[in-house]
Formats: C-alpha cells, structure tokens, sequence
C-alpha cells in the first residue's frame, strides 16, 4: 500500500497557507460541542491543550507524572531554532527548511519541514509574549547561539534550561485553561489502549496510577503527545518514566509505525560508569560551540588529559570537517566518537570517551564568560563526575537520545485511523533520519501552538461522528482487556526482575541497533529479543497487587511492550538496506566512512503495520518526493 | 584528581519511612545498603535496594523521580531532617554517594505538609502546587496574537533576574523544609518572574491577590523569615523573591 500524506499542491512556499484557506472550519459557537483527547503534557501536548482550550474545544488531558510540567521537554537544554535572522547572517525559512532537510539526510518530508520553518518564528513571538525569560544582549534585543548542521546562528535559548522554561510557559498556559475550566487534568494516569469505533478513534483506557483503577474516557478525537521510545535501549538521556506504550497501543490498533530504526544517539553525554546507572545525562550540543572535541594521537595513550601536549592531540572533528569543526550534527559525531575508540583512542577508566575541552574557549573569553554560557553544565556534569570541567577537559559519549521514527502521520499530523493525530517526538514528521540540535523544542510547539489547532478543526468539521459514551460496550471491551493483561503480569510470579529484563534488551538493541549496525548482528538480535521476550512472561516478578500506588505494575507494562517494539526497531533496520543520518549499516559506507544514501531503492518512509501478535509486521511505503532540494550526499567539510 | 580514583564502596543503614497509603499508619523500617559504589545517585542506590526487596518478594519502596537529572521536579525526601539531602543546591536524584561516610546511618522520610497528602512511602501529593499555579501564575496570552518577539526591548539585568526566578523546578523542597509549610518561596518566584518582565505587568496586581488567596486556601502556612526555604532549594531561588512578593502585594492591596 501507498500511503498518501494529503499534502497540499501548489509551490512549496504557499502549501499552507493554501491549506488553511481550504481548510473546514469549525464555528467558535460550535468548537464547545467537541471533545478532545490530549495524552501527554510535554511540549506538544501543553501546547496543544492550552490552545485547544482557548479556541473553545472541550480537551481533556492526561499525564502520567504528579504534574503536567514534570514531561521531559523540560530537560532539553541547549535551545529553540527559529528563522528570525535576528543575527544578521543569511538566515531565512528557507535556509532553516533546507538545514533541516539536509540535516535529517533527505528521509523527511519537504511540505511538513518548510511548514516547521515557517511557523518558528511565531513560536519565539508567542514564547515572549508569554513572559520566557530568553536570553538578551545588552541593548535588550533577543541573541542567539549556534548549533550543529548550520551555519548561521539562530537559535534562542534560556540559559541552558531552554526546554523547561518553554515547557513551563505551555504549562501556564494550560493551567489557565484548567483554571477556566476548558481543560480537565488527569495526572499519574498512563494510557493503556486506544479505543476505534467503526475505524475512527474515540477514547482512550488509561490506568490511575494512585489507585489501580482502569478507567475509560470518551471524545471526538484523540491527540498523542507522548514522546519518543529511546528507553527501549534501557540506558538513554530520556525521563525514567518515558515510554512506547501509548504509541504501540496505537499501532496494535491499527496506526501504522514509520521509521523505529532512526533513533538518534547524542554525541555529547556523560559516559557510563558502573552497572548500577538508570539512565545517561546529555550535556547540551550548545557546548560545541566553544568546546573542542580531541583524543590522543597514539592509541593507548593514557596520560592525563594535561600531560598530552598540543602536539599529540587529535582534534579530530576540526581536520575532517574544517568548515563545521565541531559543529558536525549529531549523527556524524557520534559515529566519528565511536571509530576513535574503536581505533583505542578513546580516553578515561573505560576507554569510551572522548575529550570536549574548554580550555581555549576561557583563555579566549575568561572563565566568567564561559560560566554564564554554560554554568549550570558545567556544574551539572561536575556533581555527576566529580570533575571540574573549568580544570579538566569533560569526557563525553554518544548516548540513546531522541526518537525521529514514531507514529506516521499525514499533513494534517493524522495518523492511520482517522481521528488520531500524533504531535511532537511521537510522530516521525520532520526530522528524517537524524535531527538537529534545537529542532525539537521547535517541533514540539510548531504542532501544538500553530499546527494542530488548525488541523484538527477541519477533521472534526468534515467528519459524521456518532454520539458514544465511556461506558458503552466497545470501551467495556477494551478496558477489560488491558485489565486482563495486568493480571497475566502481576500473576507471573517469576524469579527475575523487571529492570533485568528491561537491561538485557538495551544492551541487546546497544550492541546489534547502536550506533553501527549489520544484517548478521541485526538477525542475532531479533532472535535474541523474541526469546527474552517469551522469558519474560513466564519469569519475570511483578510484586505488589493491582488495586494500590504499584510502580512495578507501571514497569512492567512499559517493558513488556518494549520487548516486542524492540523487535520491530530491528527489523526496519533489517529491511533499510542502506545507510542515512543516523542508521548506519556497515555494508552501505563511503570510502571515508560516511553514511551512503540509497535514493533509488531508498527515498520513502517505511511505515509498518500490526499484522498480528508473533507475526512479522506489513510493510508500506510513503515515497519522498523532492521537488525544490537536490538530495545530495551530505558533506559538512 | 578523576572520580575513578576517588571511587569506593560504602555501607549504609537507611531507615525508611514506610506507609501503604495516606490513611494508615507508617513507620520507619530499617535496610542495610551494602557496597554502595560512592558513583552512585541516591535514588540509584533505592534501585538497588528495591531489586533486592522484589527478589525477596516483598513490596519495593515507592518513590516519585523521573528526569534523575535535576530539572523536572519529580524526586525528593528528606534525607537527616534536610530537603533532597545535605548538598547545597542539589535534588535528590543528582545526590552522589560520595557525599557520606562508610557506616553512616540515614534517616529517609517523605515531605511532611498539611497540603502534600501522602500517597504511598516516599511519594506524596503536590497538586496543591498546581492549583496555585492555575490561580494566577500566567501571562494571559492566547496563541496567535503576539507582536514580534523583539518588540519589547528587556534589559539584560531584568532577564537575567527574570531567569533566576524562572529557574523553580516546583518540586515543594521549601514546603518541606519551612516549620511552617509554607509555599511562599514557590509563589514568590513565579510572581516575581512575571512582575519583573513588561509582558507580566498588566496583570501584576490581580496575579498577586490571586495566587496569595489560593495559597491560603489550600492550607500552606505563612512566612516567618526562617529562610530555611532557601537554604534547601534546589535550585538557589532566592527569598529576595519572597520580598518582591510582599511589595507586589502591597501595592496591590493600597491601589
């Protein structure tokens, strides 16, 4: 099957705004008759409700933290891209389009991307006027940082907490909603099934995660907004609670999967360091802009980073990539990472690190100018390691970070089954096969501020939805078999822990999924996966009971839907017979190791659909048109 | 010196606070933590714990957490008597074990305030905090309208102030650490955050009255200069906020 993702025609630049002219409207008068369903409170999913409920829709949202600002938007760090050109340096929509469609090695969609990019720029006019402290220069005007994959400087930041002062501002947003009474907040409640009626979506089953209660609730249409699936690989930089089980529910139930392999592994985190660790810290890619990235010339060399003269020092990103330097994205840095120390020039305890050393940048700028760029990094890092990154160069790896795969959606952000629309991280949209720094933020509040709340009108507008009710037999059903499922796993009874399971899959899908990747390792891992998974239904330990506060019952539920994601991750892997951003499979390499694009065979989104439990899955295609870019092979040298 | 050198194994006797809801009765239960590498986050180490509890088949300790990088607000307890523990500055989940001692016994308990109703061991209910929030702590901004993002020049000083304010992670760690409960310091900041910014101004006066009465209603105490809220914050808010919310409301009570 061919999917179509209803993009609008015309020249690119005035799809949009031909599609909004199109567009059905729902009346004001008549937005209050609507029910809406937002699951999930990061970026997209605050944004969206808050602006949902001042255009009048009723929303109800749900969350699966103590509170709706806690989403793990608030941990980005580094910045919002947006096409102001308040820089003075070239900027435009259509350099940040190309950036980013370059950046995502030409695997996305040139009518969402140009949309992005037109759109950032009322996110950062909204985000001021919302009162976010962004930073300024002197005569009080916005300033800007850079980021990797570009050449201009256009990105907007708040220290380096630029995600949580968003989020909080799409969280005041929302409370002043839930105060007017347009939205109902349902926090610690995690959603378990999507429910379809006569193939539309209608309501979700959702778990209180206070009480063990199941609960349903109904609405005309249901919008996800519940992040990326990184914590599949066990150790990644997302939240403990992050998870794919309100996406994979939807896939279950008919929502097809577009791209799982293309999860991006950050270059800058802090290394692992024992077997005990729950999850990885990324220190932001703003620090690119000052640190410089080196490893010992000899292999082996396990001096201290000081007693290693300048000499004997690899800055390697700088020789490969002069004109980027260490500003390459993301995917090339990573990978770049890995080969110095596959070459055992890898630096610290376990020879899995690589040096970012600032000692330039403070000789240059003074050690108080550094500090007020990045101090709380810097500090951050130190009350991880133990090391002071104003003495000592930081050590960093790539870790597990973000998730450009995710549910497929068209144009309108509407996934497969009419009437689920999928914002932010989860769906797959705009950022190809590797995202770059300080697009997400973008993302998150390009579909809930300015995309969505259009969209989403002219479904409602142009749909014959009949009337139904929570407690109507389709949603009985459904609410019993997310109980049922509950009670196999508490009743389980086995001999291995929940996070042991959860571990062994990481290291499973780290090892044969990482950061390079080959048919025979990728076979070993489906294999591997599929028996983990049968042993986890008869072994693993659920304790608790099901009525109460159970933190193990939340777990397993996630884990138990990773086993089996994991296992589709791998096989779009398998079936992408060729190397693009940050997939790499070793057999599709330039001469001068870089990813090899296979546009022929290559240039569509492979979207999967649910076939069946322990069936393989139905592959379609959503071929990529490229009207207005050339894709080329990326070079940033 | 590198943490690899200075790292080392710890025992620990932790006495936990454990309740298996909000209406029965707790008590504090005693858990030798063995070999605990000083690398180790605090909340790593009641992982550690709580996979031994469950293949002993008992009830694992029930703790809020979720970004273990500092930011989202989610973890904390009191660790001796103190917020998030005796670091200056610093959540629970970004605690190292390499600030205690070998054979160091540790008291562990929940926030304790009349508006945080505990739910189960260590997690309690801070959804008072968001109320207040709901009462007043925005800037009336529908989507859509706003003037170019550099119409409104703002000083560097006021940013940087705003910024400051702007950093609460709203985890209720001053709540906690306040004899009197009260939520001053939380507030204080997002007044202050928006009466320090021109965006904010409008609607300084309303936004002060408002979130002060639901603070009240919702039973936090009053503030009577213990500071104790600013020693434990995390993220070093200071009560010069608390100061500006004062002077915001008076001027807000006189005009």
């Amino acid at each position: 099957m061919l999917l179509d993702a209803k993009i609008p025609g015309g020249q690119l630049t005035g799809k949009w705004d031909k599609y909004l002219f199109e567009q059905k409207l729902v009346n004001p008068s008549n937005k209050k008759k609507f029910n809406i369903i937002v699951v999930g409170t990061g970026l997209a999913g605050a944004s969206a409700s808050a602006t949902l409920g001042e255009l009048g829709y009723n929303v109800k949202t749900f969350c699966i933290q103590d509170s709706p600002r806690r989403a793990h938007s608030i941990a980005a760090q580094g910045g919002i891209n947006a096409a102001k050109n308040y820089s003075n340096d070239g900027d435009s929509i259509w350099r940040l389009f190309y950036d980013t469609i370059k950046g995502g090695d030409f695997r996305s969609r040139e009518a969402n991307v140009y949309r992005l990019a037109q759109v950032s720029n009322n996110i950062i006019d909204h985000c001021v006027a919302q009162g976010i402290p962004f930073a300024r220069d002197y005569g009080g005007l916005l300033t800007n940082r850079s980021f990797g994959g570009a050449q201009v400087s256009r990105t907007f930041y708040a220290r380096g907490q630029t995600g949580q002062q968003l989020l909080l501002g799409a969280y005041s947003s929302l409370m002043r909603q839930v105060g007017a009474g347009k939205v109902e907040m349902f926090p610690r409640r995690e959603m378990l099934e999507l429910v379809v009626i006569k193939e539309q979506a209608r309501g979700i089953v959702v778990r209180n995660l206070i009480t063990g209660k199941i609960e349903t609730h109904a609405a005309d249409a249901v919008v996800l907004t519940t992040g990326g699936y990184g914590n599949v690989y066990y150790l990644s930089t997302n939240a403990m609670a992050s998870n794919v089980t309100a996406a994979f529910r939807a896939y279950k139930k008919g929502a097809f999967f577009a791209n799982p392999c293309f999860t991006q592994i950050h270059p800058t985190c802090i290394p692992v360091h024992g077997t005990y660790q729950s999850k990885l810290t990324l220190m932001s890619e703003s620090l690119r802009n000052d640190g410089r990235v080196w490893v010992p010339k000899n292999p082996g060399d396990k001096r201290a980073p000081g007693q290693v003269p300048e000499s004997e020092r690899d800055y390697y990103l700088e020789n490969k990539y002069p004109s980027f330097g260490n500003l390459v994205p993301r995917d090339v840095a990573s990978r770049n990472a890995k080969m110095q120390c596959d070459m055992n020039k890898g630096v610290g305890e376990t020879g899995l690190a690589v040096y970012l050393d600032f000692e330039d940048a403070i000789k240059t700028h003074g050690k108080d100018v550094i500090a007020k760029k990045y101090g709380n990094l810097f500090q951050m890092y130190e009350k991880i390691t133990n090391e002071n990154p104003y003495e000592n160069p930081m050590k960093i790896y790539p870790a597990v970070h973000y998730a450009m795969g995710g549910l497929w959606v068209d144009y309108n952000l509407m996934s497969t089954i009419p009437g689920l629309f999928v914002l932010g991280e989860a769906n797959f949209s705009d950022h190809g096969a590797n995202r770059l720094g300080a697009s997400a933020l973008m993302q998150g509040l390009a579909d809930g501020y300015f995309i969505l709340p259009y969209t989403i009108g002219g479904y409602l507008a142009g749909t014959n939805l009949q009337k139904t009710t929570a407690d109507s037999p389709e949603f009985k059903n459904v609410a019993s078999g997310a109980e049922s499922r509950i009670n196999r796993l508490v009743s389980i009874n086995g001999k291995r822990t929940i996070d042991d399971f959860h571990k062994e899959l990481g290291s499973i899908l780290w090892e044969y999924c990482g950061m390079s990747r080959n048919t025979k390792g990728l076979l070993k891992a489906q294999n591997l996966i599929k028996e983990l998974r049968e042993e986890f239904w008869k072994n693993v330990i659920v304790p608790g009971s099901r009525n109460e506060f159970n933190q193990s019952i939340e777990k397993a539920g996630r884990v138990a839907d990773f086993l089996e994601f994991g296992e589709l991750l791998v096989i779009d892997a398998m079936t992408r017979k060729e190397s693009c951003g940050c997939h790499f499979n070793e057999a599709y390499q330039t001469e001068e190791n870089e990813a090899k694009r296979d546009d022929k065979n290559f240039s569509h989104v492979a979207a999967w659909e649910f076939a069946g439990n322990e069936k393989e899955p139905a592959y379609h295609k959503e071929p990529l048109v490229f009207e207005n870019v050339e894709p080329s092979q990326r070079s940033y040298k | 010196m590198t943490s690899t050198t200075n790292t080392k194994n710890i025992n620990l006797t932790l006495k936990i606070w454990r309740q298996k809801g909000p209406d029965s009765k707790g008590a504090f239960e005693t858990y030798h933590a063995d070999n605990i590498s000083t690398d180790m986050s605090f909340l790593e180490m009641i992982d550690v714990i709580n996979e031994r509890l469950t293949l002993e088949g008992k009830d694992p300790i029930a703790f809020d957490h979720d970004c273990r990088e500092g930011i989202c607000g989610m973890c904390g307890a009191m660790i001796n008597g103190r917020a998030h523990g005796p670091e200056k500055g610093t959540t629970l989940c970004q605690l190292h074990m390499r600030h205690f001692k070998d054979g160091e016994t540790l008291v562990i308990e929940p926030w304790r305030a009349r508006a945080f109703k505990l739910i189960k061991d260590l997690a309690v209910d801070r959804s008072a905090l968001d109320k207040i929030i709901q009462a007043g702590g925005y800037i009336s901004a529908n989507t859509g309208g706003a003037p170019d993002g550099n119409a409104i020049p703002i000083s560097q000083e006021t940013a940087e102030k705003a910024m400051d304010a702007a950093a609460c992670i709203g985890c209720g760690a001053c709540v906690a650490a306040c004899p009197n409960s009260s939520a001053m310091l939380f507030v204080s900041a997002k007044i202050s955050q928006f009466a320090l910014l021109p965006q904010g101004k409008p609607e300084a006066m309303l936004r002060v009255m408002a979130m002060v009465k639901e603070m009240d209603k919702l039973c936090f105490g009053n503030c009577t200069n213990h500071r104790e809220c600013e020693a434990e914050c995390p993220k070093e808010i200071s009560i010069v906020n608390i100061a500006r919310l004062n002077r915001e409301f008076i001027k807000s009570a006189l005009f």
